[in-house]
């Protein structure tokens, strides 16, 4: 069993659905779990107060707004280099989940600077990528429902996924150069030792894994969804060819 | 190579879109904002290397529409791509002739209307350095823009939402350069960085966009 198995449609849809059930249950299993731990049973921060919970949301969302586009990215190469008809339809499915993580990142965070930075929007470098690759999204998302077929959006939406990639990079350290932030450092890493306290951490992680489990979810049902629609669109263009 | 150049040129000029219309439209920005934020000579020197950038670089944007879409719908971009000139080179070419009609002379007019928004005296100079080193790029990613956008019916708002985005590294440092120079602070840095951009998109967008003006001509 290779990946490359699985550019044959019929094949996606049978794992897909033998897995998606389970893929939902575990992330139910890990979200609300996650999130009840983090709202109702841990401290409240000293300098913070409640505002802190709010990290349960906007820390994962903010991580899977980048790594969906990362995603992209990776679903975009492969389709171009062996086109992979299933790969480029899970990208398009990613865009719309990556967009709604991004807003959801920037309006918690938006919520959580009003009490604390006394401001809820201000040029941070941290922020304002964030505002950028919501337009990257934004873009990638119209280029695609401007184009009606199907093989031709998913090349056009490749090349736009990969030069701007390099330019959301570009952007993102370009903002680090243009203005000096209020945004704190990361509050998670894998090689150093510092985190937040373990109060907060472990719920976070929980958070955080089901996060990553929803999106698997949500990939997998409007893969399923972009799937049937190019099949539809080919089915409709046999029917006119019949007629005609 | 050079006949695809001074046809484009030609083109672009007798069809009196391209080249008198982003001046003018540049020219219209440059009157407009200070009506928005007041007459005030303080405010008005501060902020106008960042509004000059900003006007030339939508100024820009207007005519980007046309470097393909007319050769596309008369079908001189179908000869072009089985021309013996690779597409890239095409592409290259067309991106050049477009900063010949707007991007340089929106560069030698940005000094002269930093005028009307008190623009200070070593102002006009990196206004005039920076439009020249950065404008190239901005045509260049317009040029991929349009080839992304050129088989569409109304591509042209798409075609900001696109392109824009790929704008902001290069707004970001020419702005920040002007801003700097005029201040009298060193402006190496950012007008380094910008000069990167432009150097990488000169040499890798025509590839891009070579490939996606194939993708639309199948």
């Amino acid at each position: 069993m290779s990946l490359w198995e699985f550019a044959n449609p019929v094949k996606f849809m049978a794992l897909s659905g033998k897995v998606l059930p389970w893929v939902i249950a575990l992330a139910v299993l890990t979200l609300v779990p996650g999130m009840v731990w983090g709202f109702f049973f841990t401290p409240e921060a000293v300098n913070f107060g409640n505002s802190v919970k709010i990290i349960y949301i906007h820390v994962p969302s903010a991580m899977m707004a980048i790594n969906i586009w990362a995603m992209m990215l990776v679903t975009s190469l492969i389709w171009i280099v062996r086109r992979h008809h299933v790969s480029v339809r899970a990208a398009k499915a990613a865009a719309l989940i990556g967009v709604t993580m991004t807003v959801i990142a920037l309006i918690t965070g938006a919520i959580w600077g009003e009490p604390m930075w006394g401001t809820y929007w201000a040029w941070d470098p941290r922020l304002t990528s964030f505002l950028i690759l919501f337009l990257f999204y934004l873009g990638y998302m119209a280029l695609w429902a401007a184009i009606e077929d199907p093989d031709t959006a998913a090349d056009l939406t490749s090349v736009l996924c990969i030069v701007g990639s390099v330019f959301a990079l570009l952007s993102r350290y370009a903002v680090n150069f243009w203005n000096q932030g209020l945004h704190q450092g990361a509050s998670l890493s894998v090689d150093k030792e510092e985190h937040v306290a373990d109060v907060y951490y472990l719920p976070l992680l929980l958070c955080i894994a089901g996060f990553v489990l929803l999106f698997v979810a949500l990939v997998l049902i409007r893969t399923r969804t972009e799937l049937r629609l190019v099949r539809l669109h080919r089915l409709e263009i046999r029917e006119r060819m019949k007629d005609a | 190579m050079i006949a695809l150049l001074i046809r484009d040129m030609r083109l672009a000029m007798r069809a009196g879109g391209g080249f008198g219309l982003g001046l003018a439209f540049f020219l219209i920005v440059s009157t407009l904002v200070p009506f928005g934020v007041g007459p005030e000579a303080a405010i008005l020197s501060r902020i106008a290397p960042g509004i000059l950038w900003v006007g030339a670089l939508l100024a820009c944007l207007l005519s980007l529409d046309r470097i393909f879409q007319l050769d596309f719908e008369d079908g001189s971009l179908d000869l072009l791509a089985t021309a013996p000139i690779p597409m890239e080179g095409t592409v290259a070419i067309k991106a050049l002739a477009h900063w010949l009609v707007t991007g340089l002379p929106l560069t030698l007019a940005a000094p002269a209307f930093g005028a009307l928004m008190n623009l200070q005296s070593p102002g006009h100079f990196w206004i005039f350095v920076t439009l020249l080193i950065g404008t190239p790029a901005l045509s260049m990613i317009g040029a991929f823009g349009a080839a992304l956008t050129v088989g569409l019916k109304r591509g042209g708002l798409l075609l900001s939402l696109l392109v824009l985005p790929l704008y902001i590294p290069t707004l970001i440092f020419g702005a920040e350069a002007a801003t700097r120079g005029t201040a009298g602070l060193s402006a190496l840095t950012p007008l380094l960085m910008m000069a990167g951009i432009t150097a990488g998109s000169i040499a890798l967008l025509p590839f891009a966009a070579a490939a996606a003006l194939r993708i639309n001509l199948r």
